[in-house]
Parts: C-alpha cells; sequence; structure tokens
C-alpha cells in the first residue's frame, strides 16, 4: 500500500484519482496532507495539484453523472472526515465502471454511501442556513459567527447572496478560521486577523455594533419567549430541533 | 420610552397570536429578482428557531390589534375578556418585520389581527402592512395575511397581490361548534372569501395562458385553520371536514390546533384540562396519509371507528385492519402500495423503486434505505427469508409493537437512573 498525499484541496483529490487512472493503480490511499500521520513503513508520496487534470476528472464525471450526484460527491469532500477519500475513490470507480447511470444503484454500498453522507452534510447546510444570525455592526455589516460541523460555508454562499442582495454581510465560520464576505456584487472567501482582545461573541456595551443593534435583538428575545406556548412544553423535541451545539450563536439563546 | 412601549406591544401582541400554529412558510417562489430583500424560495420554508415547547419559528406572527369587537368563547383577544390591549402602527410592523429579517431570525411576516371597528377597516390596515413593505421597502420575504370575513372583495384581491399566502380561520371543525362558541359568526360567511380567492386564483391562472404579464396571486395559496377539542367532535367530523376543503377550494393545508385552556366559560374544557396534544399530532398524521399517501378519509376513520387510536399511528391502525392487504411484496409492488406499509415513508418507497431496478432487494438493504424493519417486517416480504412466519392476529401484532416501543422508553429512562 502506498499513500498519496494532496494538497487538501477539491482540485488536489481529484489530480489525485487523474493519477490513479493515468498509472493504473489500485494500491493506493488518498490522503490530505495536514491531516496526515505517516506510519513506520509507510510509503508516502505528495501529488501536486494540477488543475487541468482536476478539470478533466470532474468532465469525466459531469458526462456520466446528474448536477445532483455531483453535488453529493463534493458534499463528502466537504464532510473533511478522515478517510471518506477512500469512499470518494470507491464511488468514482464504481461510476466508471457502470454502464448505465448509478442513480439509485443502492445496492453498491459506495452508492449508499455517497448519497447518506450528502443527506448529513446538506443537513447541516440547511441548519446553517436557519441558525446564522446576524448582528449589524456600526461599519454596516451584517456580521455572523458560526461553527460548523462540516465545512458548508462554500454550500451557503448561493442561499445569502440571493436573500440578502441589498445588505453587507459576513459569515464567519469560527472552527475553520475562514468567512465568506458579500460586498453588493459577489461573495469573496476571507480570513480574519483579530488583535490580542479579540471577544467573538456579543456584547451591548462593544463600540463594534450600531446603536439600533440592541434594541432589536431585545425584541427578538422578547418575542422567542412570548411565542413559547408552556402548556406545551417540550425540551425534548427543541432539542431534537435545536442540537445544544448552536446554542452559543443563537441570539435567542443567549442569557 | 419609545422603547419600552414597542417591548410591551410586541409582548402583548405576539403572545394573542400564538395560538394561531400555522407556521409555514411554505410553496410560494417569489424571487429577488430585485435585488432588494429577501426571498420565498420555493419548497420548504426554513424554520429558524425553536421554543421550549419544540414548535418552530418561521415567520413573525403577530397581530395588527388585539381589540375586538366580537366575542368568541375560545379566543384570549375577544371582548369581554379583560386583558391589557394594544395596537402597531402600520410602520411598527414594517421595521420590525425589515429588521428581524435582515437579521435571519424569520422568513418574513404573519399578520393577523382583531376586528377593530369592522372587517373592512381591518383588511384595509393589514393591506397596507404589505403593500409597504413590497412596493417601499423592496421586500421579497414571505407574507401571509388573515383574511378578514366580511371584507370587501375588492380589498381581498388587493391583498392577494401581495401576500404569499391568505387564510380564514375556519376556527371550529363543526357548524355546530360554531353556533356554540361563537354566536356571531356563520359558515357561510367565513367560506365566502375562501371561495372568492380560489377564483381569483383559478382566473388568473387561466389568464396567465394568454397573457404574459399578469401577476402574481398569493403564490402559496390559502390555508385555514381549526382548533381541536373545544367542542367535542369526532376525528371522523375534523378530517371530513378538512379533506372536502382540501377537493372543494384546493386549500394548502388546514393546521390543527389543539384547544389551550384560556378561559373557565362552561362551554369550554376546564382551565386544568391538558392540551390535545397526541390527538393534534395523530390529525396531522391522518392529515398526511390523506394528502400524500393517496388514503381516502373514511378509510382512515368511519362510523365503526369515528377517532384515531391514540395509542399507535393511523397507518398502522388501517394496515391492521385490513391484514387481507398483506404482505406486499418489495420487490414488485407499485410504489404507492408500498407507501401504505407501516414503517415505510414516501422517501423510503421512492428509493426501493429506483434500488430494484438495480437488483432485487432484501431486509439489509431495506433498512440502509430507512425502513422501519421492526414494523415493515409484519406486513412485507422481499429477497430474504421472512421474519414473521407465524400467522399473527392484529391483536398480536399491535400488543408486539406496543411493547417494543414501551420496552425502548423504558430502556432509555433505566440508563438514565443508573447515572445517578
Ligand atoms: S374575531 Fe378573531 S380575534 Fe376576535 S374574538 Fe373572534 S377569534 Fe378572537
Amino acid at each position: 500500500m502506498t499513500t498519496w498525499l494532496y494538497d487538501g484541496s477539491f482540485d488536489g483529490f481529484l489530480s489525485a484519482v487523474f493519477d490513479l487512472y493515468w498509472q493504473k493503480r489500485t494500491d493506493v490511499m488518498i490522503r490530505k496532507e495536514q491531516d496526515h500521520v505517516r506510519g513506520l513503513f509507510e510509503n508516502v508520496i505528495f501529488t501536486p495539484t494540477v488543475v487541468a487534470n482536476a478539470d478533466r476528472v470532474w468532465a469525466g464525471l459531469s458526462k456520466k453523472l446528474s448536477a445532483e450526484n455531483l453535488q453529493q460527491l463534493f458534499c463528502c469532500y466537504l464532510s473533511e472526515l478522515p478517510g471518506e477519500e477512500d469512499n470518494m475513490v470507491g464511488f468514482i470507480r464504481h461510476v466508471f465502471a457502470s454502464k448505465q447511470d448509478v442513480t439509485g444503484d443502492f445496492g453498491n454500498k459506495y452508492v449508499l454511501h455517497v448519497s447518506q453522507m450528502a443527506r448529513k452534510v446538506l443537513k447541516e447546510k440547511h441548519r446553517m442556513e436557519a441558525f446564522v444570525r446576524f448582528q449589524l455592526t456600526r461599519d454596516n455589516i451584517y456580521y455572523s459567527l458560526v461553527s460548523p460541523e462540516y465545512n458548508v460555508l462554500p454550500l451557503i454562499a448561493r442561499h445569502f447572496k440571493d436573500r440578502y442582495a441589498d445588505q453587507y454581510w459576513l459569515i464567519y465560520d469560527e472552527r475553520r478560521r475562514f468567512g465568506i464576505y458579500y460586498n453588493l456584487q459577489q461573495v469573496e472567501t476571507i480570513r480574519l486577523h483579530f488583535n490580542g482582545e479579540y471577544d467573538p461573541y456579543y456584547h451591548s456595551t462593544s463600540n463594534v455594533w450600531a446603536p439600533e443593534e440592541e434594541l432589536y435583538q431585545r425584541l427578538w428575545h422578547t418575542y422567542f419567549k412570548e411565542v413559547n406556548i408552556p402548556g406545551r412544553k417540550n425540551p425534548r423535541l427543541q432539542l431534537q430541533h435545536m442540537p445544544r451545539r448552536y446554542w452559543k450563536y443563537l441570539t435567542e439563546m443567549r442569557g | 420610552m419609545a422603547m419600552e412601549r414597542i417591548q410591551e406591544k410586541l409582548a402583548i401582541l405576539a403572545d394573542a397570536a400564538k395560538y394561531d400554529v400555522s407556521c409555514a412558510s411554505s410553496g410560494s417562489d417569489r424571487k429577488n429578482d430585485t435585488k432588494g430583500l429577501g426571498n420565498a424560495a420555493p419548497g420548504m420554508g426554513i424554520c429558524h428557531s425553536y421554543t421550549p415547547d419544540g414548535r418552530c419559528v418561521s415567520l413573525l406572527k403577530i397581530l395588527l390589534t388585539n381589540v375586538c369587537i366580537y366575542d368568541c368563547a375560545y379566543c384570549v383577544s375577544r371582548r369581554s375578556n379583560d386583558v391589557k390591549r394594544a395596537a402597531f402602527t402600520v410602520q411598527e410592523v414594517v421595521d420590525l418585520t425589515i429588521n428581524f429579517y435582515r437579521r435571519n431570525y424569520i422568513e418574513g411576516l404573519f399578520l393577523s389581527s382583531g376586528i377593530f371597528k369592522d372587517p373592512d377597516y381591518t383588511m384595509e390596515r393589514l393591506v397596507r402592512v404589505a403593500k409597504k413593505l413590497r412596493t417601499e421597502n423592496n421586500f421579497n420575504g414571505y407574507i401571509h395575511l388573515k383574511a378578514i370575513p366580511g371584507a370587501s372583495d375588492e380589498l381581498m384581491q388587493e391583498a392577494g397581490l401581495y401576500a404569499d399566502r391568505l387564510s380564514v380561520n375556519l376556527e371550529l371543525p363543526t357548524e355546530a361548534g360554531l353556533k356554540l362558541l361563537a354566536p356571531e359568526k356563520t359558515r357561510p360567511a367565513m367560506i365566502k372569501p375562501i371561495r372568492f380567492l380560489q377564483n381569483e386564483i383559478i382566473r388568473l391562472a387561466d389568464e396567465r395562458k394568454v397573457l404574459k404579464k399578469v401577476p402574481t396571486f398569493i403564490p402559496a395559496g390559502q390555508s385555514t385553520q381549526v382548533i381541536v377539542g373545544a367542542a367535542g367532535e369526532t376525528d371522523m367530523e375534523i378530517l371530513h371536514m378538512a379533506s372536502q376543503f382540501y377537493r372543494q377550494f384546493q386549500l394548502k393545508r388546514v393546521y390543527y390546533s389543539g384547544y389551550v385552556p384560556i378561559s373557565d366559560d362552561t362551554r369550554l374544557p376546564g382551565m386544568h384540562s391538558q392540551v390535545p396534544l397526541l390527538r393534534e399530532n395523530r390529525l396531522y398524521q391522518a392529515d398526511y396519509l390523506v394528502r400524500l399517501y393517496g388514503f381516502e378519509p373514511h378509510e382512515l376513520l368511519n362510523e365503526k371507528h369515528p377517532d384515531l387510536d391514540t395509542d399507535i399511528d393511523p397507518k398502522l391502525s388501517w394496515a391492521l385492519r385490513h391484514l387481507d392487504c398483506f404482505p406486499v411484496d418489495i420487490n414488485k409492488a407499485d410504489k404507492m402500495l408500498i407507501a401504505r406499509i407501516p414503517g415505510i415513508g414516501l422517501e423510503s418507497a421512492k428509493k426501493i423503486c429506483a434500488a430494484r431496478t438495480h437488483g432485487a432487494l432484501g431486509w439489509d438493504q431495506l433498512k440502509q434505505m430507512g425502513v422501519q424493519i421492526s414494523r415493515a417486517r409484519y406486513f412485507v416480504t422481499c429477497k430474504s427469508a421472512s421474519l414473521e412466519r407465524r400467522e399473527l392476529t392484529p391483536e398480536q401484532i399491535r400488543q408486539q409493537l406496543l411493547t417494543q416501543s414501551h420496552s425502548k422508553w423504558l430502556r432509555v429512562h433505566t440508563t438514565q437512573l443508573s447515572l445517578f
């Protein structure tokens, strides 16, 4: 067994897949360079990212897969789970080997896996679309901090761009340390450099926020409290839909 | 000061609106073509939060005012009730909606109101809010307005141009209930705007076929709500009424709201009665079966079985009464028949039909496609050997399934206890 490392990008992964086919290899594991812990007798090679090669693999897949299936494969990549590459390679091999369309071929374990993994990632996408809370800053940017389980910012950019077309907004992934920023024209990926006393959470006294921000947070709190019906109390259902790990980012759930 | 007043108003007018359970922001298709604020994407709307009662918060749901000239017994805003009254101005509602929306708190606005002065006066204000949002604020998010029975056709028509959805609440499932608890209201008066709006929808859809520029008109259609458990009606009466309204007026949804005791009026269940949550849940399940699974209401409820079984869901209950229809062969049967099997939903049925073209399916694959084997096994044959060879009576199956779910419940509780 040989391990091939790629730079962590999706193009890097597809480049490695290209080389698999080019060199007709079946004894290779593809892994992210940054996650990899080298075994004692492991044979490790770095495969460079070649965009042209990545494009060729993607074009080949596009001929055999629907847009939905392609997105599912991309979702597996965004899951960032260690070793997920093995499932993606298994899936790609099955796609190229099959004569007929693999959509719905759930008897194949890779097809089933990819659809299940994608479902998890897309669930997190929907949750982010729901649970992003913007806070208006003094310089007129609607700012939100999140920490999604999977790397879904690339998937939600479109939704927020379509919906909030007339306001500046920034959604920052605290865990992965990058954000997407909309400047009224397009969405760009940015990294923020915080100074020493940086505190990401909301404090009404901080001078970062627009003067009316406090009022609307207070009104939202009021609303949230009033619409609850105590006679129908069901905290388990609430938790099931809104697991605790999201709470610290939700205006209405903060003290 | 102004700040505190608006907070107090919001508290009063959100509290008074919360008994209306329809929260959906679904079924519209308003795009943000104007590059303004918001859109109402087709399909499911987003639930932005969940309150401790487990209900979804999707829309800013408020009353314009809780001042009302009527005296419906089941309603907190009835004129004889001694509560604090308040009223928003049109501009206040607009500001709240826009600012909540920009912060991604909500999908849009659900505006209802007590009847102050008269129906036209009230409806005119509601329409003004929607118009201002659409035309002055370039707002393309979701707007649901209450249609006030008795308001003029012109106002209804105008409301339909700005709103994504309009709803007239039927309030009580039967006319007898209405007579008892809201004698000032009549069923025909409620049906009139529903019929008017339906005709408008049809008329504009026809125009759209020949003319290019026809305005959108309530793209998410009409819905209604009935209160369950306030006037002693049976589930059969409720479900038959609902399915009649689905058919006759193409309503998008009927919502069922378990009566929350708010009054010691002797015509109503007492202040200490429980909210019939389980019953409400079973009604939603039955409603789904009628709307999406092709069940006829009388298959689920009839003179012999006028009420839904609270212990088991309506599909299982139906299946146990019709064991002669089973077992169903997963690898051959029609999709809609597969969807009738307890433990298999529409999603799984679709997957099964797609997957079986690649080869016959067994238990393992069914499980991976989301089928609840513990229920489905009594009703299914597939490639694998049968799990239930014995001939069981409906009562035996029911008991087995109940003990299973019961023991699952027990298991959860014992592990929790052993922690202490
Ligand atoms: S008309 Fe509406 S607001 Fe007024 S009492 Fe009846 S249900 Fe309540």
